[in-house]
């Protein structure tokens, strides 16, 4: 049983500055979290705690049932990857491997039975005599990972640990850390800002932002059903568009009006949920995706209006047209077949089925 | 650095409050400890003695009684041992400034050769120094001899006649310092090649991009990426040079006539030789004040030197 | 380099040579270097190269006012055999080896432990004691011999070999504690919260992580406080009158000037020999011993 449970921890430094603002986080066990968010969010410093390398202010920690605000790290039974991986250098990775095993005074014979076991689980068994000197960005982030695994810890903790790997690998090892995951299914922290690996590798995903916990959710959620502008911008790529808006009533129905008089009807089914933003200051939040060329005008709620790209960005599957709107930037995602040209007006259709309200004062999704 | 809060350490893992706090001063506590012999050593023979220093200088030969800054007073008073003070100065500043320039063009003659030669040229370059200097100067001391001397010799077959290296006033300071430009030499070169080799080479080309000469160059980007280990190198040389004695010691033992005497020196013969150890004592406190400042100095540009590597 | 002659061959500006000047230009600069190279190195190694001559002769040769210095017409050991077999060299070598020995083992447990702790393990006044070191290392030895004098006396170790095992390591531990702070810091903080969560204590964190990373630095500063300990002078000098306690930076002029009589054959053979611990050090492990001297200036 390897549940982590946070409970409203507080992190502050000197002079009062709060790192970590009193988060409340449940873990349950063999589920994988990431936390994820921009630098300076928080993030790091709350796995640091859990991991006992940073005392907690205020609040309690507990894995496994276990208080362990007071327990040091090594007693706390966790295993941890980092950023550069932290390999001993003078160790072979055969011993960078067995250290934690050796230091806790393991039987040879076991050492070598788990050291093995994980190497071939990593596929890193040719290895095992080579120093950390030799080996590649991605066999190194291996290496921490079977040092991690050896342990048989109650909680993986991960810091960022593909960041110094190239784009390429970094989708390779996202893959097999899930893959890891699947076969050990050890409780898993793991820390990240970029939210392509939050969503791909999240049951659950902890959005964080100045200290606070902004969402939690499963991937999906976060993405259709974001509850703050922050996640609602921070989760997707490209972002998500946001337009300032005032929402109308006209008898009965609900308008949206946008910068340069563009007018768009609210869902019939939605009219009871933003009745109460009638008149007051909104963002109008729609995904790239949601924004495309005309086609199926058949189907409800899709709106068309005039735009004029300026840049056009082919990316084979898709194609990304960028424009302004009263001084933001707006992005649409449309067929590649579609033409289109920077400067020369076109039409595109966005599907409000898929549109957000926010609250501009609260940053609260309506 | 600041965010190294490696707090949780040591001690028995019971979830108890005040265990935390505990298990930090067990930590701080191991920390003292294991910079208590560093202290003993800095504190009992280094410190202690300094303070022993200023107190034996205010006391009379036989160290009897109490005579406050006499023994100072007395000294500046003598005509010898304000030629020390002179000679201290020319000493320090002729080396050095011979040392730093020499050191300069050898630093950048090696970086200017294929790296493959370097190493060899390198190693030669730097046995002055690899030598300890009480060895190394006496084989000086045999070439100085006034009737053998092997450089006479040399130099008589090209017509000059022989030189009293160490019996004349002049010969006998230039001859002191000449040796300590040879030890000292190699140890500016060194440094010097240190700092050029961290020079990043596409400075460099931007500046030959820019249409900088190789005067230019040396100039505008050498010198300014190399300021602070040039002042930091020959602060740190001055202070050795400066409170230096094997050298004068053997070859001249601050003869002839007292000529050739430094602080270092004069404190020993009169401090040690003389056995008037309180006005030994005010001798080579005399340095403290230059050192001093020179300290400070060094310490500013190591500080400095520091961060830039850092940032 | 290569730039500068590609710039060359595509701006051809009147104040450029003509093309092809470049490389006569290198070639020039590189044989004017050779040259200051050569004469730096002559200037150098000639007073070695003359101990070396020396030692080789017999004392005839050397009294022999018409022969040439510089070569050794009758090369003979004879020097080198007696040096070892009569008088107290030998003594003076064991001594030496005695005292260096032991002060750069004292050294270098007193600075590893202390850059550990000063490095990793603030405390309070951590960062002072830092600053403090370094400039310990800056107080010359002639500014303490006189105060030194008294207190080795009043402890009674007066022209005892033991007095330099006590003193010598105020020269060498703030260099070594100094340059191990620099080395120490630069290993990642990560290794250390690796280890703390592989289950090391700060005393296996030391021996078993960062004594072995640190392998080159440790080195550096054991070489460093051997040299110092090697070539001391003043202290000795000061502290120790009778022969059989003497070092050999001492003891070559003391016991082998007689008044007026000075075996230069002899001194030069043991001048020589002391010189050559040092120099096989060096001659083996050249770049830990730069990166010593080097250190405290560039690791900060």
């Amino acid at each position: 049983m390897a549940q982590v449970s946070v409970r409203k921890i507080v992190k502050a430094y000197e002079g009062n500055v709060q790192a970590v603002k009193g988060i409340d986080l449940e873990i349950a066990d063999h589920e994988f979290v990431v936390l994820v968010g921009p630098s300076g969010c928080g993030k790091s410093t709350t796995l640091r705690m859990i991991a006992g390398l940073e005392e907690i202010t205020s609040g309690e920690i507990a894995i496994g049932g276990t208080v362990v605000n007071d327990i040091p790290p090594r007693d706390r039974d966790i295993a941890m990857v980092f950023q550069n991986y932290a390999l001993y250098p003078h160790m072979s990775v055969y011993e960078n491997m067995a250290f934690g095993l050796t230091l806790r005074k393991f039987p040879k014979d076991e050492i070598a039975r788990r050291v093995n076991n994980a190497a071939r689980i990593l596929d890193i068994e040719p290895l095992l005599e080579r120093k950390p000197k030799a080996l590649s960005g991605g066999q190194r982030q291996r290496v921490a990972m079977g040092r991690a695994i050896v342990r048989d810890p109650k909680v993986f903790l991960f810091d960022e640990p593909l960041s110094n790997l190239d784009a390429k690998l970094r989708v390779q090892m996202r893959t097999e850390i899930k893959k890891v995951h699947q076969t050990v299914r050890t409780t898993t922290v793991y820390v990240t800002h970029d939210q392509v690996e939050a969503m791909t590798l999240a049951d659950r995903v902890v959005v964080m932002n100045h200290g606070i916990i902004e969402q939690v959710g499963p991937p999906q959620e976060l993405y259709h059903h974001p509850k703050t502008r922050f996640v609602a911008g921070f989760i997707g790529s490209p972002a998500m568009n946001f337009f300032p808006a005032r929402v109308e009533n006209a008898s009965g129905a609900l308008r949206v009006l946008l910068p340069n008089d563009i007018v768009l009807p609210v869902p019939a089914e939605r009219t009871a949920r933003y009745q109460g933003a009638v008149g007051r200051e909104v963002l109008f939040g729609i995904r790239p995706e949601h924004l495309t060329e005309v086609k199926n005008l058949d189907r409800d709620n899709i709106s068309v209006f005039e735009v004029t790209p300026e840049v056009i960005e082919p990316m084979g599957m898709e194609t990304l047209v960028h424009f302004w709107m009263q001084g933001a930037e707006i992005c649409a995602r449309i067929d590649p077949t579609t033409p289109a040209e920077p400067g020369r007006p076109m039409q595109l259709a966005a599907d409000l089925n898929h549109m957000h309200l926010i609250d501009a004062e609260s940053g609260r999704v309506l | 650095m600041a965010d190294g809060n490696l707090v949780m350490q040591g001690g028995s893992a019971r979830p108890q409050g005040g265990t935390l706090a505990r298990l930090a001063r067990k930590r701080s506590t191991l920390a003292f400890l294991m910079t208590v012999p560093l202290l003993a050593v800095i504190g009992g023979l280094v410190a202690y003695p300094f303070f022993y220093a200023l107190y034996l200088s205010m006391l009379n030969k036989r160290m009897t009684r109490f005579i406050g800054l006499e023994n100072y007073t007395f000294l500046l008073s003598r005509e010898t041992f304000q030629s020390v003070i002179w000679q201290s100065v020319l000493f320090a500043v002729g080396a050095v400034i011979a040392k730093a320039l020499i050191g300069f063009i050898l630093a950048h003659v090696l970086h200017e050769l294929p790296s493959k030669g370097q190493r060899k040229w390198r190693g030669m370059l730097l046995v002055p120094w690899v030598i300890p200097p009480a060895v190394s100067t006496l084989a000086w001391w045999w070439l100085f001899d006034p009737s053998y001397s092997a450089i006479n010799w040399a130099v008589a077959t090209i017509g000059i006649p022989p030189v009293a290296w160490l019996g004349e006033p002049s010969w006998a300071r230039f001859s002191v310092i000449l040796v300590n430009v040879w030890y000292g030499a190699p140890f500016f070169m060194i440094m010097y090649l240190a700092a050029l080799k961290s020079v990043p080479d596409q400075l460099y080309e931007a500046a030959a991009i820019d249409g900088a000469t190789g005067w230019q160059k040396l100039r505008h980007v050498t010198v300014p990426m190399m300021r602070n280990i040039i002042s930091i190198t020959v602060l740190f040389s001055l202070i050795v040079t400066f409170a230096n004695f094997d050298i004068v010691r053997i070859l001249t033992n601050g003869g002839p006539q007292d000529k050739t005497h430094i602080f270092g020196t004069y404190a020993f013969q009169v401090g040690i030789q003389s056995g008037d150890l309180p006005l030994g004592a005010s001798v080579s406190l005399f340095m403290f004040p230059i050192l001093a400042i020179f300290a400070v100095f060094v310490l500013r540009g190591v500080t400095r030197r520091s961060k830039e590597m850092a940032g | 380099m290569s730039t500068t002659a590609a710039t060359e061959s595509t701006a051809p500006l009147p104040m450029y040579h003509a093309a092809g000047s470049i490389k006569r230009e290198r070639r020039w600069a590189l044989i004017g270097a050779y040259v200051a190279l050569a004469v730096f190195v002559i200037f150098f190694m000639f007073p070695p190269f003359h101990m070396l001559i020396t030692s080789l002769k017999s004392s005839a040769e050397i009294a022999d006012l018409n022969g040439n210095p510089w070569i050794v017409s009758a090369p003979t050991l004879q020097n080198y055999r007696e040096l070892l077999t009569e008088g107290n060299y030998v003594i003076h070598f064991r001594n030496s080896i005695i005292v260096t020995l032991t002060v750069v083992a004292i050294t270098m447990v007193i600075s590893t432990l202390a850059a550990f702790a000063l490095a990793r393990m603030r405390f309070w006044g951590s960062a002072a004691l830092a600053t403090g070191v370094f400039l310990t290392y800056l107080v010359p030895e002639t500014l303490l011999f006189i105060p030194l004098f008294q207190i080795i006396g009043g402890l009674g170790l007066y022209n005892n070999l033991g007095a330099m095992i006590l003193i010598y390591p105020t020269l060498t531990v703030p260099f070594c504690t100094w340059i191990m702070i620099g080395y120490f810091s630069s290993i990642p903080k990560e290794l250390d919260e690796a280890a703390l969560i592989d289950g090391a204590n700060h005393l296996q964190m030391l021996w078993k992580i960062f004594i072995p990373v640190a392998l080159p630095g440790i080195l550096a500063a054991t070489i460093f406080a051997f040299t110092v300990s090697w070539a001391q002078f003043l202290y000795p000098m000061a502290f120790l009158v009778s022969s059989d306690q003497m070092v050999l930076t001492v003891g070559i002029v003391s016991d082998l000037i007689r008044g007026d009589t000075f075996q230069w054959g002899k001194i030069m053979a043991g001048a020589l020999m002391a010189a050559a611990p040092p120099l096989l050090v060096y001659a083996f492990l050249m770049d830990y011993y730069i990166a010593g001297l080097t250190a405290g200036a560039t690791k900060g």
